[in-house]
């Protein structure tokens, strides 16, 4: 499934053209990334939350070398995803 | 940011997008999604990321309360992997 796939089903759910529902979905994305680029969590009930989290500077090896390197702090995105969705995922 | 937040900033960012209309969008959109991976589809969002369903085997764990063994059957997880244009705006 892509985007392309979720505009397809607000296209056929909704009364908007094509265009207006991918400039929808292309907005809710938008949004989105807007909000954890702020470094803001986004909670989403009955699927998942996407968290922001700042990790420290550690020591790696770079696995084809072995050369030990220093990675540099930096800030990732995780996704928790919830019971709701966990469970609807098992049940098939 | 909750979903209805993003609801609510969805209808003001559109011109004329109802309030009641961008809640549809925004279920279609991770009911869509929920529903792509609980049939094992993999969805793929170009500069957001990717959700897919991974196995985690079975294994023996104990219950943290009562010290009690128990084992948890292989089961399915959902996954997110986030984009690479999402990845460097968060990092940045």
């Amino acid at each position: 499934m892509t985007k392309a796939d979720l505009i397809e089903s607000v296209y056929l759910a909704t009364g908007f053209s094509k265009k207006e529902s991918a400039a929808i979905v292309e907005l809710v994305f938008d949004l989105m990334k807007e909000t954890l680029e702020a470094g803001e969590k986004i909670k989403i009930a009955g699927f998942g939350n996407f968290v922001v989290k700042d990790k420290a500077s550690r020591r790696g090896r770079n696995p084809q070398t072995g050369n030990e390197i220093e990675i540099s702090s930096r800030r990732i995105l995780t996704f928790k995803p919830s019971q709701v969705l966990k469970t609807s995922i098992n049940d098939n | 940011m909750t979903k209805s937040e993003l609801i609510e900033r969805l209808s003001v960012e559109h011109d004329y997008l109802k309030k009641r209309d961008a809640e549809g969008v925004v279920n279609l959109i991770f009911n869509g999604i929920g529903d792509a991976l609980s049939q094992g589809d993999r969805v793929e969002i170009r500069g957001f990321g990717s959700f897919s369903v991974r196995e985690r085997e079975a294994r023996e764990a104990r219950n943290p309360k009562s010290g009690e063994l128990v084992s948890i059957p292989n089961r399915k997880t959902p996954f997110f992997k986030t984009g690479k244009e999402l990845r460097e705006r968060v990092d940045s």
